[in-house]
This record gives C-alpha cells, structure tokens and sequence, in this order.
C-alpha cells in the first residue's frame, strides 16, 4: 500500500498534515503502538524539513510485509555538507522558522535516532531526497 | 498528577472543552517545559503535558506525533481559534496560565510532576 502526498512549502500552517494522516491509517490497521510513535516522529521531521528548507515537495509513504519506506522530495536548494547537517543542533534555518520552534538542528538526528534507516541523497541547487526504512517487527 | 489538580496550582483555565469531568481527570504522568518543537520530538515520552510560549498550529501537530495528551500555554497568551479546532479535532486539551514558561514548571516539579531524566 503506497500513499502519496503534496507537500506546499509556503504554507507553514499546513506542515503535518501527511505526518498526521499517515499516523492515522497506521493506527486503524493496527500497526504496533511503538513502530507507529517511530514513524511520526521521523515522518514529522522530515515533513517539516521539506517544507522550511526544501521549499515543498512531495512524499510516498509505502507500507510492506517487513517495513514502512517514506521517501520525501524536494526540489529546494539542496545540502551542502550533510555530515554537518547531521550534527545534533546544527542548523542552518533562518530566525523566522526558529520563531516558528523549528531550526534547533534536530531533524535530521531526531528522524536518524527513530528510524532503522535513512539515506540522504542532496545535490546543490536540484533538491534531496530522503529515504526513512521503519521495521514493522 | 490530575488535569484539575495541575489547573489549580497553575490558576489555569481549560480552554477546550472547559468544565467536562471527563477532561478534568485526564490524568498526566510527566511534563516537558519548551519552546523548540524538535526538543519535544527528541526527549518526550507517554501521557505528557507540554507547557510551551509557543502558539502556532505546529505546537498541536507535535503534540499528536509525541501522544502527548494536554498543552499549557503560558505567560497569559491564548492560541488562535484555528490552533484551539485542530487541537480538538486531535483531541487535545488545552489549558491556559497567566504564570511565565519557568515559573509554571517549577510549581508543576514542586508538587511531583517531573520531566524526563537524561540518558
């Protein structure tokens, strides 16, 4: 089952709301309390990650027999050192999304620390795609 | 630690759902004082509270990842009508107090309600 979503990256208000759908199927085919905590989480972050740094995008959200893959797109500026990015409370967000209680530089840690994988492909004025792997078991 | 019984200490007021029994008794095991959304997302854990400054519809968002149960606004602001509809589309309860971000933990942990410890 793949679910698809558009991601605006104007319409801050609107970030999660793919987070909170996906939450939503997960708990109503009875996927375990503890793996759906790990995908929100990570999901959330990436979601919000789309929205204030890849200016939009979108995301496919596929539940299999072993795992749950959210991979999301963007066609933002990219990344330019993503081992840096990965440093818990580096950040290189403006002062309106910190005013906003986002930037504090752990998104990417946070959606490392709760899924069983991440990949992170970036190129530098095409975009990122971020590959999140939860196991079901 | 009670709902009613963290309204009282605070002086503050239910602003979804107020007066309902059942809202009063929802019954919270820790609590997390913050302003960064990416905080809450790393360190919080079940049947929480959040007392944050924060007003924006993200603040609810966070909470619905997190499970986490109730909000306090602090500092005296009250959200807007839009944060309050999605919170209780989300079943959320939010609670207001007039009692700055520090000073509303520090009364919370006086009584019992403690945070999350560190790894």
């Amino acid at each position: 089952m793949i679910k698809h979503y558009e991601i605006s990256g104007t319409d801050f208000a609107a970030a999660g709301e793919a987070s909170s759908d996906f939450k939503t199927m997960l708990k109503k085919i009875g996927v375990p309390p503890d793996v759906i905590r790990k995908v929100s989480i990570a999901m959330y972050e990436a979601e919000i990650n789309t929205v204030i740094h890849g200016q939009g995008g979108f995301c496919d959200a596929e539940i299999g027999p072993d795992s749950i893959v959210i991979t999301f797109t963007d066609h933002g500026p990219g990344i330019e050192d993503i081992e840096r990015a990965m440093c818990a409370g580096y950040s290189t967000a403006s002062d309106e999304i910190r005013d906003l209680g986002f930037g504090a530089g752990m998104g990417l840690p946070n959606i490392k620390k709760y899924t069983d994988d991440m990949k992170i492909e970036s190129e530098l004025g095409k975009g990122t795609t971020v590959v999140l792997t939860i196991k079901l078991f | 630690m009670l709902l009613k019984d963290i309204c009282q200490i605070l002086d503050a007021k239910v602003i979804t759902g107020e007066g309902s029994e059942a809202v009063e008794s929802i019954d919270i095991h820790m609590a997390c004082g913050c302003d960064l959304m990416s905080d809450v997302l790393a360190f919080v854990k079940d049947q929480a509270m959040l007392l944050t400054g924060l007003m924006n519809q993200q603040v609810i968002r966070t909470a619905e990842m997190m499970d986490i149960i109730a909000v306090c606004f602090v500092r005296g602001k009250l959200p807007a009508d839009e944060v309050v509809e999605l919170a209780k589309e989300r079943g959320i309860t939010l609670i207001a107090t007039k009692h700055p971000l520090y000073s509303a933990c520090g009364m919370l942990y006086d009584k019992g309600l403690r945070g999350r410890e560190h790894d």
